[in-house]
């Protein structure tokens, strides 16, 4: 990164330039990430050869000549994750390739029983595309190395009293999807993931399950003066197994970096391991000590020759994309742009919406209405990234409580009471709930109006203010309303009777 | 016994005037004899089968008759993978190694009735050209013990011309299967590469490896390769062979158009063997054959070519043998690289250590394209060159061999005249052509054989023309079994 080396920023330059950063110091640095992720296909056998999958299986017994890489043994390509490949370029925008071909990349690990990895190098099976912001750079197909389990106190392969191999995982398919180096911050790589992740699933392709390792992402970072177009030196953070460490990992590396330039050093291309532990960043090899990987087109596998009914079958297969969807959203229900984008990415929320919009509940939950209290009371109650459909909340109650606030028979306030008795205990029907804990709405120039005359009586000064046209002096009448009707007032008729008794 | 082809044999079996076990004993006491001599052997065999498989199998139809090549004995190359015997690819590394699995064509082959009487010496990993690089001792030339059967399939070979097996099976990368059998006096056939599945056979050279008959005569080797041919589901390179394999019968080449490429019949052939052939050519005008010149222009660089992709190929395919999972480790390794490097070190003999480095430095960084890049250049030029001949030419025919069979010893100390062993056999390996080695004439006492190449899946008709000129021939090969 000759422009920043030995050139370093100094505190408050170019401050404000950068939003990843808030203390400002040397924020004219823009950190350059590009991710590398890899997802386990969900076929039925692995990725060359007729063994079927293993989730958890006794360690071995997945395995057959060709995934132990018995001497004599050949690879057949999967047939069904080209298709799986193809769907996701489809996904992504990319262009198939009519014709790509596997390469060996050679090395020698005890998880690699061949001693080399098919994988595709340089006609990969997909090229470019996008997805949201990011463009895409590469999709390829290649095969998952096996498990090894370190004995000893080590927990590595160096200094283990022993090492035993599990060749349950080995050979199964793995598509790896590169993008362009077009994430400049923690917080949009993993939001970027989610959108990833949420694409696949609808996909049917995979599992997408970081913890179980069927989704694993790599980033490349590096780091340059905001606004240029070059590229530093860059880093690759290995393997990190949650959208929280990815966000970590990648915030430690690009803090790691922004300190050696800004005390004038310079990055080191290598390869790094971010322990979620302890937040450290150590390395697994330089530069120097980088394999060799000799690849070469693989002699034993013929051409992948993408035909037209292959592709037809491929776009057959796909369901609508959280692009898609978020555009129908806004279209034909004319959601705002935020909702949608929020209901579509995060796939199962806009499942629950989109079931809560078919009970058709009476009184009608107006979609946008809806959309909110999903997006906002709904989420807020549920844990990180729980899925609704999980919790006790019904989508068919969600839609009547919605109906029911929207009509004004219930109040917000009451709503989000009812909304907390849904979610801890369920139930179908929310009218019950009101009826029983006596929620519905107070309203009527009886009732209320009678409620507002007395509040009026008991905060004359606030009433001279707000008919000396002081608005926020309404505060505390209405305050003193819902107090009195335990918030089962609407909001809106209070100021409106507030301000016909006072004659404004 | 012993005298009859494998053809006469299987037909005595199935009209009953021949019993299958005592064939099967037959071979199997000359096998066996053969191994227990030691040093006074050949030493064909790395393991000789105890007694004939239990029951005789029936043919595919269910009709309750015997199978085609009912009880035929069969040598099978050390290195065919064959489930529950050694398969060892002549190597230490693989010593005592004995595969869960049986090779597709070994399969194909018991199904049509053969019986496995045992695994021949080889080169290690096929890698030679005289049979002197296998763990487990050389093999000895049955025309004359003091010189080289050829190689790799050196047992294979040298078993068939000695009648200690009727028939063999062996593999051809660069000419492995046609220099043996041209040193040995026998017939040896490289099919069309895909026609044969790989799949169970220990690889040296993926894009060039391919499994072919060794026999004593030309229709022994068109049954044995009726029988292997084939699509497989388990190699994604392998084809259906557009025809059946038919049994030769031609007595005539009438209007039949041969070539002979200069590159490959002139400088470097040895006196003897250039008589031969000439010899040979004669012969077939005789028989009503047109004899033309062709070229061949890049056929000089395809031995420069071989020595890149098939030793690149190589390194790569040996990775696999590093002591964790089966075969050989070294013992009291004290961590995972000293594990890999001595049991490496242990395993492989020099000519496959000398390869697997050859390779490694082709495929790497920065050498990829001026080495690997280049040589694969070669090869498309000489496939292109194969092909411009066979428009005017039905085949193509050159010695097997520059020379005749060489002493013991006598090239072990020099690689490069090793490799020139294969210099007529290797480009129509780089082409992935059918080829056959039939023997045509005696040099100084010892065989010579003639090539015959044609284009892919021309076998019914390369097997026609080998019948017709081996009839012609008359060649004699019963000194090497007495």
């Amino acid at each position: 990164m000759p422009e920043a080396a030995g050139n370093p920023v100094g505190p408050g330059a170019g401050a404000g330039a950068n939003g990843a950063r808030s203390n400002g110091a040397g924020a004219a640095l823009e950190p350059v990430i590009g991710l590398e992720i890899h997802v386990q296909l969900a076929t039925a056998t692995k990725m060359f050869c007729g063994c079927e999958l293993s989730f958890g299986e006794p360690p071995n017994t997945r395995t057959c000549p060709v995934c132990l890489g018995l001497p004599g043994s050949l690879p057949v390509a999967n047939e069904r994750a080209v298709h799986f490949g193809l769907m996701i370029g489809l996904a992504l925008g990319a262009e198939l390739a009519p014709r790509s071909i596997f390469h060996r990349k050679n090395y020698f690990y005890p998880d690699l029983p061949k001693g080399y990895q098919i994988s595709q190098y340089d006609e990969p099976l997909c090229r470019g595309g996008r997805l949201g912001e990011v463009r895409i750079h590469r999709v390829h197909l290649e095969e998952d190395a096996a498990k090894l389990i370190h004995v000893g106190a080590s927990g590595r392969i160096h200094g283990s009293d022993a090492s035993v191999v599990d060749f349950n995982r080995g050979g199964t398919p793995l598509a790896e999807i590169v993008t362009e180096p077009d994430v400049r911050s923690p917080e949009q790589a993993s939001e970027w993931l989610k959108l990833l992740r949420t694409t696949l699933r609808q996909l049917g392709v995979s599992d997408v399950n970081m913890e179980e390792g069927s989704l694993r992402c790599d980033a490349n970072i590096s780091m340059r003066p905001a606004g240029t177009s070059g590229l530093g030196v860059k880093t690759e953070l290995k393997n990190m197994n949650s959208f929280r460490f990815i966000e970590r990992g990648i915030r430690a590396e690009i803090e790691r970096q922004r300190q050696i330039i800004e005390s004038g050093g310079e990055v080191v291309q290598e390869t790094l391991h971010f322990d979620p532990a302890s937040g450290a960043i150590t390395s697994l090899r330089s530069k120097e000590e980088a394999h060799d990987y000799r690849y070469f087109p693989e002699p034993d596998l013929v051409p992948v020759a993408i035909d037209d009914a292959m592709r037809a079958a491929a776009q057959a297969a796909m369901s609508e994309l959280p692009a898609d969807r978020a555009a129908r959203f806004e279209r034909e229900l004319e959601l705002s742009a935020d909702s949608a984008q929020l209901l579509a990415y995060r796939g199962e929320l806009g499942d629950f919406f989109e079931a809560a919009l078919a009970a058709h509940a009476d009184p009608p939950a107006p979609a946008q209405a809806l959309a909110n209290w999903i997006a906002g009371e709904l989420v807020a109650r549920l844990g990180d990234g729980e899925d609704p459909a999980d919790s006790r909340v019904q989508a068919s109650a969600l839609a009547a409580l919605v109906g029911l606030v929207s009509s004004k028979r219930v109040s917000v306030g009451a709503g989000r009471q009812v909304l907390d008795r849904l979610i801890a205990e369920g139930g179908e029907d929310p009218a019950a709930i009101v009826e029983a804990e006596g929620l519905a709405a107070i309203g009527g120039e009886d009732q209320l109006g009678a409620i507002v005359a007395a509040a009026l009586q008991a905060n004359p000064d606030a009433a001279e203010r707000v008919r000396g046209g002081n608005e926020k002096a309404i505060g505390p009448i209405i305050g003193a309303v819902m107090r009195e009707t335990k918030g089962r007032a609407d909001g809106a008729e209070v100021t409106r009777l507030v301000h016909a008794q006072l004659g404004i | 016994m012993i005298e009859l082809s494998a053809f006469d044999a299987a037909a005595a079996v199935r009209d009953g005037s021949l019993s299958s076990g005592e064939l099967f004993e037959a071979y199997r006491a000359r096998a066996a004899a053969d191994r227990a001599a030691g040093e006074d052997g050949l030493n064909c065999f790395t393991w000789v089968a105890d007694s004939a498989p239990d029951r005789a199998p029936a043919s595919a139809s269910g009709n309750g008759a015997p199978a085609a090549l009912s009880g035929v004995p069969l040598a099978v190359k050390d290195l065919f993978c064959t489930a529950g015997v050694p398969s060892q690819s002549g190597s230490r590394i693989l010593a005592g190694y004995e595969p869960p699995y049986t090779a597709t064509v070994v399969e194909r082959l018991t199904e049509a009735g053969t019986a496995l009487l045992g695994k021949t010496n080889q080169d290690e990993f096929a890698m030679g050209s005289s049979n002197e690089n296998s763990a487990f001792g050389a093999v000895l030339n049955p025309w004359d013990r003091t010189r080289v059967p050829g190689g790799s399939s050196g047992g294979s070979a040298a078993a068939v011309a000695a009648g200690l097996a009727p028939w063999a099976l062996g593999t051809d990368t660069g000419g492995s299967i046609r220099q043996p059998a041209s040193l040995c006096g026998i017939v040896g056939m490289k099919p069309t590469y895909g026609s044969v599945s790989r799949y169970g056979m220990i690889a040296f050279a993926s894009s060039l490896d391919q499994a072919g008959p060794l026999t004593r005569d030309v229709r022994d080797a068109a049954l044995l390769l009726r029988h292997m041919v084939g699509q497989d589901a388990c190699d994604a390179t392998s084809l259906e062979f557009p025809e059946e394999i038919a049994l030769p019968s031609a007595e005539r080449l009438d209007g039949v158009r041969v070539g002979v490429p200069e590159e490959l019949s002139g400088e470097g052939i040895e006196p003897g063997v250039s008589e031969a052939f000439q010899a040979t050519l004669a012969r077939a005008r005789e028989l009503g054959a047109e004899v033309h010149d062709v070229r061949l222009p890049h056929a000089p660089h395809a031995l420069s070519a071989y020595y890149v992709l098939a030793p690149a190929e190589a390194s790569s395919n040996l990775a696999r043998y590093d002591g964790v999972r089966y075969g050989l480790r070294a013992a009291d390794a004290d961590e995972l690289l000293d594990m890999y490097t001595r049991t490496r070190h242990d395993g492989f003999g020099a000519e496959v250590k000398r390869r697997i480095m050859l390779g490694t430095y082709a495929l790497s960084s920065g050498y990829y394209d001026a080495y690997y890049g280049r040589a694969q250049r070669v090869r498309t030029k000489i496939a292109e060159d194969f092909r411009a001949a066979f428009e005017t030419v039905d085949f193509i025919l050159t010695p097997t061999s520059p020379t005749v069979a060489f002493e013991l010893g006598e090239r072990t100390g020099d690689p490069l005249s090793m490799y020139l062993s294969d210099y007529c056999t290797v480009p129509m390996s780089l082409a992935g052509i059918p080829a056959i080695s039939i023997p045509c004439g005696l040099s100084e006492g010892l065989p010579v054989g003639l090539q015959i190449a044609g284009p892919a899946f021309s076998e019914n008709r390369l097997l026609d023309t080998a019948h017709a000129l081996e009839r012609a021939l008359s060649f004699d090969g019963s000194a090497a079994r007495a």
